[in-house]
């Protein structure tokens, strides 16, 4: 019987092969959790589940980890991630009206995922490039000097 | 202890010389100084996070927190300052800066240790206002309420729910000024597996954590003409009780609590020791019959509701081991409205059965399935913790401590000093030893004492030798030794005959329906042995003290149970357990 609850087969197969050469590892948590979250995308209440009952840890304590770093995710991300900077020098250059032209223009807020599922955005530390401030990413590609203006524009470069 | 380093330093200029490895917290309190804290639980909770506890060590860059800072050899340290006191009292104005500050409808107000610090330290509530966290209450379980606009993320609750119990199911979660204490996936407390021991309630330094209120409950019977409302007082509250009213710990206030509780309106007042006798006349008799019969062993005691939920949820493999035996509590409810309804020929229905106890987790045991031993009511109506007895008593202006000594009344009014030592640790084995060595000897027992199950220890065992048999027995208190417990047995590197868990450390003395423990209880005195004296010095000046020489337990048996275990006595006061799912969905 396939649990839809721990996705495909491969992705649940993989999930129990991470957990098992973890077991019995200290600071097993922080990797078996990242792991999941590559394999997944998310860490949903099932992965979690998994994991705490196979390292033998309370549910509560992979949770707090899990909404601690925003490196981890408890929906789906979308296929696009736009990371908007909120570094000290984007933000006085504006990233804030920038990440609210894309709030307006997605229509969800911020951490959200389109109904789509095409894209989810966040709002993000320092991206290191102070220089071309506001900066915002998607997936791997940094745009600079962006304005509100250029939200449509550079969102059309995913649609479709 | 010859080889101990004594460490000499100054403190307020006042010289201290203490143990090597001994904190500042510590070294002062020794010469009169308390420093205020917060976030610690000796033992349990060192964390040094809160900073409320800061002092001045010369030569030191920063404050330190003084309970986790060892003392050095020719430390200067000052307790006082203006700088140590800015710096309290910022730490305790930002976080009034995020903290639902109703102290007028708090039930804690007067007993809150924020509140206290606020006031020592001359804070200002406002100076820091600005964002404030806005959070749902939780009050999805029957036991317990969580307000987290009144947390301070001190985390002691945290703490006692993973150290102590072992069950950990709250934490922190999310970050930085969004950090809140909660259950994983933000679920409700009822719909993960807490066992309702309500510590983490004992140990909140705020109102963030309070039991579930059914004041209302009780006194919206009292006031139906209709109904007879019956008070049973568990063995523990008559100690803890004292506390609420400013009375040393460790004071037994029985007659007062009677007094007290017939002044509320209580038709009838009878004494649930009564039906712990009754307990262990049941359960001894289930024992022998297990230890005849080659039944499942060892055999666990299950007056402890926190504890038969968590054998439920996280070891369903030894269900079988539990006794069948409801607790005192279900087993009074239960003789009220059968045997208690029949002699005194009242309707059931009109009975209204309130258990007064040191407990959270009997506010659910009162709701579990098989709990009606009439099957058509519940064997207890309302369940009120100490802390809601003590309420309702200052709430009808009464003048507690100037009360006379009540009597119990018949025919539940008298019980064994076995019946009474249920309240501690250790308490319920020593009882049913007394019962089965006795049973097993054939002859009357010279040495009633059980000392070996006495005491604090979290783990205690002894072997006693009965009628030609050795039996091996163990007693633990707090769920995290029970865990070990458990795994020791199931290992098979511990074999016993019978084993007592008490969900709290201590047993009832300490339970989760007691008086709240503030830093001082929780940190410079052990709160459990001081309510557990006057429950063994109780039961050493009872001329009863043996469950089957109750004179009460004598007549239940001759006018309606007949014989422990009959066919009647297992339909009123035995239940059952089912194994139970973590999460309702997975």
């Amino acid at each position: 019987m396939s649990c839809t609850n721990l996705g495909t087969p491969e992705q649940e197969e993989q999930l129990r092969a991470v957990t098992a050469s973890l077991k019995g590892t200290p600071g097993a948590i922080m990797p078996a959790m990242q792991k999941a979250q590559g394999i997944y995308g998310y860490l949903p209440f099932a992965v979690q589940k998994l994991i705490a009952d196979d390292l033998g840890v309370p549910l509560e304590e992979i949770y707090g980890i899990a909404t601690f770093y925003s490196q981890f995710a408890l929906v789906p991300k979308g296929k696009n991630r736009i990371g908007v900077c909120m570094g000290t020098a984007c933000y006085v250059k504006g990233s804030a009206q920038v990440l609210e032209a894309l709030e307006t223009n997605l229509k969800i807020k911020t951490g959200e995922t389109t109904p789509d599922g095409l894209f989810t955005i966040d709002a993000t530390r320092c991206l290191g490039c102070c220089g071309l401030a506001p900066v915002l990413s998607v997936n791997e590609h940094v745009y600079g000097k962006v304005t509100a203006e250029k939200i449509p524009e550079i969102l059309n470069n995913y649609r479709n | 202890m010859e080889n101990v380093k004594m460490i000499n330093l100054k403190i307020n200029s006042l010289p201290v010389s203490v143990p090597e490895g001994t904190t500042v917290l510590d070294a002062a309190k020794s010469i009169g100084i308390t420093i205020p804290t917060l976030c610690y639980m000796r033992k349990v909770n060192e964390i040094g996070a809160c900073r409320v506890c800061v002092v001045e060590v010369k030569g030191a860059r920063n404050l330190v927190a003084s309970c986790v800072f060892p003392v050095a050899e020719n430390m200067e340290v000052s307790t006082a300052t203006e700088r140590v006191l800015k710096a309290r009292r910022t730490t305790v104005e930002l976080m009034l800066s995020d903290h639902d500050n109703q102290c007028l409808s708090c039930m804690r107000s007067t007993n809150c240790e924020l509140q206290k610090l606020a006031h020592d330290l001359n804070c200002d509530q406002h100076k820091y206002d600005g964002a404030v966290n806005d959070y749902k209450k939780d009050t999805s379980s029957p036991y317990l309420v969580r307000d987290n606009n009144k947390c301070i993320l001190c985390r002691r609750c945290v703490a006692v729910c993973s150290k102590v119990q072992d069950v950990a199911v709250i934490g922190a979660n999310a970050r930085g000024f969004k950090t809140h204490i909660g259950c994983a996936f933000g679920r409700d407390i009822f719909d993960v597996p807490c066992i309702a021991c309500g510590q983490c309630i004992t140990v909140c330094p705020t109102g963030a954590l309070t039991e579930k209120d059914d004041i209302d409950i009780v006194r919206a019977a009292i006031g139906d003409p209709q109904k007879t409302v019956i008070a049973g007082t568990a063995p523990a509250t008559r100690i803890g009780l004292s506390e609420e009213f400013g009375l040393p710990a460790g004071t037994n206030v029985e007659g007062k609590l009677v007094s007290a509780l017939r002044l509320l309106g209580f038709d009838k007042v009878f004494d649930i020791n009564a039906t712990a006798d009754l307990t262990i006349m049941e359960e001894g008799t289930e024992l022998l019959h297990r230890i005849k019969t080659n039944g499942a062993l060892p055999m666990f005691t299950s007056c402890s509701p926190g504890w038969v939920k968590y054998v439920e949820t996280f070891y369903p493999e030894f269900i079988k081991n539990i006794s069948t035996c409801k607790s005192p509590q279900a087993m009074f409810g239960a003789t009220i409205k059968t045997y208690y309804a029949e002699k005194c020929g009242l309707d059931p229905a009109n009975l209204f059965t309130v258990g007064v106890m040191p407990c959270t987790s009997k506010k659910f045991e009162r709701l579990r399935d098989d709990m009606s031993a009439n099957g058509k009511q519940p064997d207890m109506d309302a369940v009120l913790s100490v802390r809601e007895i003590a309420r309702m008593i200052k709430r009808a202006g009464i003048d507690f401590v100037n009360l006379p000594d009540g009597k119990y009344d018949a025919p539940l009014g008298v019980a064994s000093g076995a019946g009474f030592i249920f309240g501690a640790t250790g308490g319920v084995m020593e009882a049913a030893l007394r019962t089965v060595v006795e049973t097993l000897e054939g002859k009357p027992l010279e040495k009633l004492d059980f000392k070996a199950v006495r005491g604090m220890k979290g783990i205690k065992e002894a072997t006693v030798t009965a009628g030609g048999r050795k039996i091996s027995v163990c007693a633990a208190s707090g769920i995290a030794n029970a865990k070990a417990v458990l795994e020791d047995i199931k290992s098979g590197k511990a074999h016993y005959d019978f084993v007592e868990v008490m969900t709290c450390p201590g047993g009832c003395v300490n339970g989760g329906g007691q008086p709240v423990r503030n830093a001082e209880k929780l940190n410079f005195m052990d709160i459990a042995e001081t309510r557990a004296k006057p429950i063994y010095a109780g039961d050493a000046k009872n001329k009863i003290r043996k469950s089957h020489e109750n004179p009460v337990v004598k007549a239940l048996y001759e006018e309606y149970f007949q014989y422990p275990n009959s066919h009647r006595a297992h339909e009123v006061l035995h239940t059952t357990y089912a194994a139970r799912k973590k999460y309702k969905d997975i």
